[in-house]
This record gives structure tokens, sequence and C-alpha cells, in this order.
């Protein structure tokens, strides 16, 4: 009944009710270039790239924002249409640097792909640019402005899907730029260094703080053990980088790889997930049982965990006191496993690889060390990853799958699930029943917590407590869940949030040009991983069992709450 | 000075439709916009910081540092313009060491460009707090900054006893 018939080139097109030119196109399959538009956002209409000629109407319309109506006849590549856009594109290069071959986005670089589509070959316009000084003083992401076309993606991400707003447009005309609170470096603005602004933009105004030189120099020292650790979300979209459609995962292959480059052991980050569900799980019966605060908050997401620093002080004494699994990780390596080895902490390199930016940070907390050896050296990111993988010429689909190594190779499903909105919630909720109740939960799945929704809830009934829980994806959405429990919800027991939309299968670290169909095609990924396996819950796994016999004692316990517990900070940055 | 406070106690229940009256007032109390006063209004219109900050810098009235005791306006209207006003500011910054918006680190000049002063007359024109100067050259500039320089000494000793 909502069908609205257009035509597009001339041909039939269905539109539905309330699409724009440019969702009944794209859905028809028929290309318009965008640089401003974001999926699910209100169009802002900036940067004009979709105009389209519609019959009728006076001059070229922006498609993004033109609303479809019945007969309406549509042309998406008129000369005119095309003249206007590539004049576009060469009054945005009119003051654009053009050292393409110098820029981390070469190849990847959504205005140097429009220019090559349209054409564009030489110089039409000159025009100068206010010059701004690159930010590389955020321990995550870097800012370059000379790069910036203006498109304002960065800033709607940032506002409006985190709820953060530690950017904004400064200035006017042609003296704007992008910049914080104040004009002062990243660093110390209110950025969380989610990494989600670096994912939309695209030229390479914004991009990590790379760390693959560093490795690459620790891989080469002779005297340095270096060991990695992959997180959940990083096998499932590695391959991307590698040419294959999303969803493809490449657990082994990654592994097998990460030993060609040099890695002299490889460990799995869904191993400390396993103990993370063991710590966080005991203390989560623990609050329930003993009065303690609650609701609980996940401490697994470290732009979250800065965002609570910041915006909710008042909820810390809610937040898991639990380590997130890189740092627990880390926190064992150069504990348990330096012993083990018997070698100095300081002659290892703990280098971790997450989907992740704010990782990064997380890696730099002044807590997370012992005697001032940091326990996590250098993160890279998946694009990092995948850039050493090209830099040292291995191909991770030509290699025969291998397994990670011991003693922190072996993993649960549930810890795997970790990498997707709703998996550390799942995971918890299998071993908090164990826990509780000492049997297992007759249906593992927990539907109500998986899927991209961005607030999902679940009631558990675990022997004679019903367990109230909520997931939260994008810290805009967990702003909504903690002004309720603000405002006096009291059901809630247990809340997880994870600061990137999805969870980390959407991390600010994952390969360029993410879409929400991918993001899908990766969570598919993690919940196929946990079908096909038969260790699906956290506390049977037997190298988990093992530490805690051998070197932990046992969750909570001392040597636990020293090595995988920390504690939290309100935060004074200009909000 | 009213202060930040007084200034949006008057301004009960106020959204983000009353940034800029308010942003007016704080600067015609204080002078200058403050990191202080960001943060405040932030808090107050439940605004973030890069909002208000965005804001206040798309329009030149704004300043984010306090006035020098001799507060420049540069006029670059038409007819300035056309009597060589470029060469006017010019002049200035590089004598200042200062950018229009600024105030210099001794506190003792800031410089504002104003797109008309309504003295076409006299064009170029420049004014020192409020005061109008007339058809002015580099070695009038010079003149008019050492006479402020002057002033300002003669002054101090006084203030020191005072």
């Amino acid at each position: 009944m909502s069908n609205v018939n257009i035509q597009v080139n001339g041909q039939a097109v269905q539109a539905r009710k309330g699409d724009t030119i440019l969702t009944a196109c794209r859905r028809a399959g028929i290309p318009i270039p965008t640089l401003c538009y974001m999926e699910d956002l209100l169009p802002s209409g900036a940067c004009r790239m979709c105009v389209v000629e519609v019959e009728g109407a006076p001059g070229l319309v922006p498609s993004c924002s033109f609303p479809v109506s019945e007969g309406m006849k549509v042309n998406t590549r008129s000369p005119e249409v095309i003249q206007a856009r590539r004049t576009i594109v060469e009054l945005l290069l009119s003051s654009h640097p053009d050292d393409c071959l110098y820029c981390i986005r070469n190849g990847k670089c959504d205005l140097q792909r429009l220019a090559r589509e349209h054409g564009v070959t030489q110089r039409v316009f000159r025009g100068k640019a206010v010059h701004r000084e690159r930010d590389v003083s955020g321990p995550a992401i870097a800012r370059e402005p000379d790069k910036c076309i203006l498109c304002g993606k960065c800033v709607r991400v940032c506002e409006e899907i985190q709820g953060v707003a530690a950017i904004d447009f400064i200035e006017r005309g042609s003296r704007a730029f992008i910049g914080t609170a104040l004009n002062k470096g990243l660093n110390v603005s209110s950025c969380i260094n989610c990494g989600q602004c670096v994912n939309v933009c695209p030229t390479g105004a914004l991009h990590e703080q790379r760390s693959v030189d560093e490795v690459l120099a620790a891989l080469n020292d002779p005297d340095k053990m270096v060991v990695c650790q992959h997180a959940p979300a990083v096998s499932v979209t590695i391959a991307e980088e590698f040419g294959m459609k999303p969803g493809v995962d490449f657990d082994g292959k990654m592994v097998a790889a990460l030993r060609r480059v040099g890695f002299d052991r490889v460990f799995d980050t869904s191993f400390t997930a396993d103990l993370t569900i063991m710590e966080e799980g005991s203390e989560l019966v623990q609050r329930i049982q003993q009065g303690g605060v609650l609701p609980m908050l996940t401490s697994c997401s470290p732009g979250w965990i800065k965002f609570v620093e910041q915006f909710y002080p008042d909820f810390i004494p809610n937040l898991s006191t639990c380590k997130s699994p890189q740092q627990m990780m880390g926190a064992l390596v150069k504990s348990f496993f330096a012993e083990r080895e018997g070698r100095d902490p300081r002659s290892i390199v703990s280098v971790s690889i997450m989907p992740c930016t704010a990782k990064k940070f997380e890696a730099q907390r002044p807590e997370m060390n012992q005697n001032m050896v940091p326990d996590v050296d250098y993160v890279l990111t998946t694009r990092e990853l995948a850039d050493l993988f090209r830099l040292c010429g291995v191909d991770p689909a030509a290699l025969e799958p291998e397994g990670a190594d011991t003693p922190f190779g072996e993993r649960s499903s549930a810890g795997k699930l970790f990498g997707a909105s709703g998996g550390v919630m799942e995971a918890a909720i299998r071993s908090a029943y164990f826990l509780i109740t000492g049997s297992e939960l007759s249906e593992l799945k927990i539907q109500e917590v998986r899927g991209l929704k961005g607030i999902k809830e679940a009631r558990v009934k675990i022997g004679d407590l019903e367990l109230c829980a909520a997931v939260a994806s994008s810290l805009g959405n967990a702003r909504k869940l903690l002004d309720e429990v603000r405002a006096g919800r009291k059901d809630l027991a247990f809340i997880e949030v994870m600061t990137c939309p999805g969870g980390c299968i959407n991390g600010g670290g994952q390969p360029l040009g993410t879409d929400m169909e991918a993001v899908r095609a990766r969570m598919n990924a993690l919940y196929q991983i946990d079908r096909d396996e038969t260790l699906r819950v956290s506390h049977k796994n037997k190298m988990v069992q093992r530490l805690y016999a051998e070197f932990l004692g046992k969750p909570l316990g001392e040597r636990s709450h020293h090595l995988l517990h920390t504690h939290y900070h309100e935060r004074n940055v200009l909000l | 000075m009213k202060g930040i406070d007084a200034i949006l106690q008057g301004h009960p229940g106020a959204g983000r439709d009353a940034l800029i009256p308010i942003l007016q007032e704080v600067q015609e109390d204080q002078g200058y916009i403050s990191p202080q006063a960001i943060a405040e209004i932030g808090r107050r219109l439940k605004l973030p910081a890069s909002k208000i900050y965005g804001v206040a810098t798309f329009y030149n009235m704004f300043r984010f540092s306090p006035r020098g005791k001799f507060h420049i306006m540069v006029c670059r209207g038409t007819a300035c313009h056309v009597k060589g006003s470029a060469k006017t500011l010019e002049t200035l910054i590089k004598a200042l060491h200062i950018e229009p918006g600024q105030t210099t680190r001794d506190g003792l000049f800031s410089l504002e460009v104003v797109a008309c002063l309504g003295a076409c007359a006299l064009s170029p024109t420049i004014t020192v707090n409020g005061t109008f100067y007339p058809k002015v050259t580099q070695a009038k500039i010079a003149k008019v900054l050492d006479e402020c320089r002057r002033a300002a000494q003669e002054k101090q000793p006084k203030e020191m006893a005072s």
C-alpha cells in the first residue's frame, strides 16, 4: 500500500513511502555518489555530491534529502548532473593537499575515488586554505585538519550516535575547521577515543595513532620475546582486508599469519574473556547476594569507561572492577607467563590486536602496569594488522589454519561472543546461572540480547532469582539507560555497554567502509562459531580452571584482585 | 561585574535558543567569553562545550581573551578598504604581534576587526577605546601606540600607590 512508483533514468523503480530519492535508488541498485550522507541519520545535505535531476524541479536537487513522490522522473546521470558533481569535486580539491602518495588513506579515500570516477585529472581551481596544525596529542586518534573537507560526519557521529560531542565546527566560511572545545588537543578533550569518527571520515583527516613500525622493530629485536593476543572481533573482520566478503572467520589463518610475521606466542583474548566472565560473574553474584551497588556495569569497553568517568562519575561504583580482557591478558603475560618462561617482564613485548582505537588509550592508562612495566606495550587495530601482514608479504588467505598457543589459547565460544553487542551479557548469564544454581542453563542461546538493536533487555530466571539485564551499544543508547537508572529505575541488576554500535565488530579500528549489513554479517559469523562449538560456557574452559588452580587461587581472590581488577576515577575535562 | 551565575539566573529554564543572548550578556559583563563561562553555560543549558565554542567562534563579535587596556578597532568597511585599511590592519598585526581577536601578552592592547565604524569620511579609520583616529597612516599608528604605552606607564605608579 505504501509503494511509490518513480522512474529513474527511464526505468521504473518501486520506492517506499518515506524514501528519499537516494534511499530508493540505492535499494534498486542505482549508485549515487555521496560524501556527507550517513545511514540512519537525518540528511544534512552539506556536500551536494548526490545531486540529481528531477523533471519539473528548478535546478538540481540533493537526492539525500528529497522525498520521492508518485510518478516522479529522476535522472541520476544527465550531463548537467555529472558536470555539477565534477565541479563539486574540483572545488573540494581546490584547497586540498595533493600529496596523496604520502597519505594514510591513499587508495582508501572517498575524495580520491570520486576524483578518479569523475575524471578530474588536473587542479582546475586553486584556493588558499588556512593552514591548521596536525593534532597528534591524543593517545588513539590523530587529526589532520588540512585534509578535512568539512563534511561533518565526524561531528555527527560523535554527537548523535555517541552522545559525546567532543568536536564541532569552529569559526566560519573559509576559516572553518573541525576542532574540540577551545580548540585544544584531543588528549585533554572529552574525546573517548572510540574511533567512530575515523570510520566515517571520507579522507585522511582522521586516523588512528599507528604502532606498526614499533611492533615491526620489536619483532626484529633478538633480545625481545614478542607475544600477541587477538580480540574476539578481529578474526571475523580481518578477511575483509584481504578481499573476502564480510562474515568470513579467519581465526586459524590469522594465527598462522601472526606466527609468519614473527610473533613468538599467539594468545587469544577470548581466553581472558572467559576469565573476565569468571571474575565479573562472581562479582555480580556477590553484589546481588551481599547487597552491593547495582546495577553492575560492564567494564570491557574502554571508550565507555572514559565516558562514565567524565559524564556519569556517580556511576563509577556501579562499574565492575574487572579489567578488560585485553588488560587481564596483559597482566598475565607480564606476570604468570613471564615467570613460567623464566624471563624478565621487561624483555617481553606484549602486543594486542584489537578492533578498537580506545584500547590504545586503555593500554596507556597509569593503572595498567606492574612496577612501571606496561601490561600491554602496543595495540594494533585490525587495519594496522592487515598493513603489517601486507608489509611482511604474508597473505593469511593462503595459509593453513593454526591454533593459538598455550597457556592462553583455549577459549569457549562464550568468550568469542564478546565481539558482538550482547555477547558479554550472554556469556555472563550462562556462567552466573551455573555459579548460582550449580547446573547449566537448558538453552544457552539468549535470543533477547542478540542482534543489532541499540538497547536490548532480558529477564532470566536463575533459581529463585529473576535477573533483569540490559544491553546497550553506542553511548547515545547507554546514556538513555543510565538516565533511566538516575531517574529511579530499580529493576536492572546488570547492564552491558559496548561503545560502538553493534559492539566490537563495528569498532573504530575495523576495516573502513563498514555498513550495517557488514556488521550484521560479522555478528552472524560470531553466532555461527557459537553454534558450532562444543565448549560454550566460560566456566568449563579447562585452561581457565587450571590457571585458577595453579596461580590465581579463586575468582575475586587476592591474586585476582591484584592482577585482574582495578578502580576508576572521576575525570575532570571540559564537557 | 554581574558574574556568569547572575546572568544565567536571569534566564530560568533556558534552552539552546538562549545561547547567543547569554553569550552576548556574558561578553558585555566580562569583556570576553572565558573557558569558565563556556563550562558554566554548558552545564546550565545542557549543551556540550564544543557546541558553545563552535557557535561563539562563528560570530566575529565574540572574543575569547580579555580586552587589553587599549582596545583597538580597525574598520574594514568598503570606504576604508578603498583607502587602504588592509595595510592599516597589517601594520597593527605586525606592531602588536597579535591577530584580530587576541590580546597582547602584557594585556595592554587588543585588536578587533569591524565591518564599518560609520565614519567613512575619515577613512581609513581606527578607534582606541572608542576614540576615533581619522585617516591613519603607518606613522600615525606608531604614534598612537606610543602614546598608549606612555599613558599606561604614567598611570602605573599611581595605581600601585592606590
